[in-house]
């Protein structure tokens, strides 16, 4: 089926989803997306961040949907066409869904431990105003533990129900749901039962903000602070293969490896991410990929090279000419 | 032995011209000269008894702010440290638990903060990246040591003594007053010591 994507046409086989197809193209035109998640079913139609337009449905029908449709949710049909950056009406409507996430997000970024890796405060940057025009008092809870190792912190969630989804397709057995309705909607265990199963932990990957975070990590560093590497130990219950997050030797946290669209590749073990706290432990195989433009990756300097060669286009492109060679 | 061609004799045994050689009009000249420094403005100061003014703005010895209660400002998210180009600031963060609400601000303080004085190049950029309005640079003077480590402030030298409050009201300029002003920066309740909107969260 041959679907064009912010004028780029791609063939993809039949149910892939709008999303998905932009995903192949690459990440020019993806939209952005806070609650699909490839490696679980039936997620995503939540969050509403990956709209897109459609402006002709199909070669048989080529009528333009009314609506902005979830490109998560939406199969592509033969003959598509769909904008997405190239549509001023989707990256408005983007700004008010973001505007709409950000409601009762509270502001306490320099708090909380996703800081820097955060998918919300990427989205806010990227696609929000400044200015918030919300003036009333925002939903607030109490911290949750569930379990020794996970702090649920609810007033930072957006309820995208993705480690709902991941304790039902990943764990064995469900101990968390969401309970209420609407804007009363909250993450809860069974009278905050303890969730224990040996990938249980995977939850705190799957959050893309930091409504759920690992205790043994908590304020332990920032994470432009430490640097990403991939390692791997032999492991009889998962694959083993994670990323380990150091501070000099210390390793201060261990979660799964992330691939470009910032979802886990391989989920891994409890006793993994949280028994394993020692450099002995893993053998690292090199530093993890961070985005260039990530926080992370600021200070490291390992693309100082780069960085000049860069630098010296700049300034031939402005006419600049070294001192010595002046004539 | 000599280097280059350029140097220029300027007087080898060179003979003394009448007028040089009578001495008296050399003195009065130069006598005249230091003289006439007597009724002109003065280059110096009596220092330490004076002082010349500062600049209201001079980026010396910084100070970790404490809010209206008295609690610190600081919440160690680091942000300073990564906008540090000399890499002078160090933290380590710790919770706050249940009854330091009036010590620390925030669910998160620094147990430990450091600037290292000899590092540091007093750009304010700490100053420009802080979301808490915590950190700011002072028209106070570094003091000298004779050690290299004494060099190294923690939180005993950086942050303010509650009785002994640091005005850096002077620092903000009028924009910055009316932006912080704004309902959604919640965390800037207090300006010039008044609570603009209250309600504490958190």
């Amino acid at each position: 089926m041959k679907v064009t994507i912010d004028g780029i046409e791609i063939d993809v086989p039949k149910g892939t989803t709008i999303l998905q197809a932009a995903r192949l193209i690459g990440p020019q035109v993806a939209p952005p997306a806070m609650c699909y998640y490839t490696k679980l079913k039936t997620s995503g139609g939540y969050c509403r961040t990956c709209i897109v337009k459609v402006t002709q449905g199909s070669t048989a029908n080529p009528n333009p949907m009314p609506k902005p449709v979830a490109s998560c949710r939406t199969e592509v049909m033969d003959g598509m066409v769909v904008q997405n950056f190239s549509s001023p009406e989707i990256l408005e409507a983007r700004k008010g869904v973001v505007e709409f996430l950000l409601i009762n997000h509270p502001l306490d970024c320099p708090v909380c431990d996703q800081a820097g890796e955060c998918k919300l405060q990427d989205l806010g940057y990227e696609n929000g105003s400044a200015k918030t025009r919300y003036e009333f008092k925002r939903r607030e809870y109490e911290m949750i533990d569930i379990g020794d190792k996970i702090k649920l912190h609810m007033t930072r969630c957006i309820l995208c129900y993705r480690c709902v989804k991941t304790a039902e397709q990943i764990t064995d057995k469900r101990l968390h749901g969401v309970v209420h309705r609407g804007d009363a909607s909250e993450i809860s265990t069974y009278i905050e039962q303890v969730i224990d199963n040996d990938f249980s932990g995977n939850v705190i990957d799957v959050c893309p903000v930091g409504a759920l975070t690992d205790k043994t990590f908590r304020f332990k560093q920032r994470v432009w602070f430490t640097k990403p590497v991939d390692a791997h130990r032999n492991c009889d219950k998962c694959c083993g293969k994670t990323r380990v997050w150091l501070k000099g030797e210390e390793v201060v946290r261990v979660t799964a490896r992330k691939d470009q669209w910032d979802e886990v590749e391989e989920f891994i073990c409890n006793s993994c991410r949280y028994d394993h706290k020692k450099t002995s432990d893993w053998v690292i195989e090199g530093p993890s990929p961070i985005h260039r433009n990530s926080v992370i990756s600021q200070n490291h300097y390992q693309n100082l090279n780069e960085l000049k060669v860069q630098v010296m286009k700049q300034q031939k492109a402005l006419g600049f000419m070294p001192i010595d060679k002046k004539p | 032995m000599k280097l280059t061609n350029r140097s220029k004799v300027v007087s080898d045994n060179k003979e003394q011209t009448g007028m040089e050689k009578l001495y008296l009009p050399g003195i009065i000249k130069g006598m005249l000269i230091t003289g006439s420094h007597l009724f002109k403005r003065r280059a110096t100061v009596r220092y330490p008894e004076e002082t010349r003014p500062m600049a209201g703005v001079y980026r010396g010895w910084h100070v970790l702010k404490r809010d209206e209660n008295g609690a610190e400002r600081c919440t160690a998210c680091g942000l300073c440290a990564v906008a540090c180009p000399a890499e002078a600031i160090t933290m380590e963060s710790a919770e706050r638990k249940k009854g330091e609400e009036s010590l620390y601000r925030e669910e998160k303080y620094a147990k430990t903060y450091e600037i290292n004085m000899l590092r540091c190049i007093f750009c304010g950029l700490c100053e420009e990246a802080c979301p808490k309005e915590a950190i700011f640079l002072t028209d106070r003077l570094v003091d000298t040591e004779y050690e290299r480590e004494d060099f190294v402030y923690g939180k005993s030298k950086l942050v303010e003594k509650i009785d002994k409050r640091i005005d850096v009201s002077k620092r903000q300029t009028l924009e910055v007053a009316e932006f912080k002003k704004l309902p959604g920066l919640k965390h800037n309740e207090v300006w010039e010591g008044k609570n603009l909107n209250k309600g504490n969260k958190h």
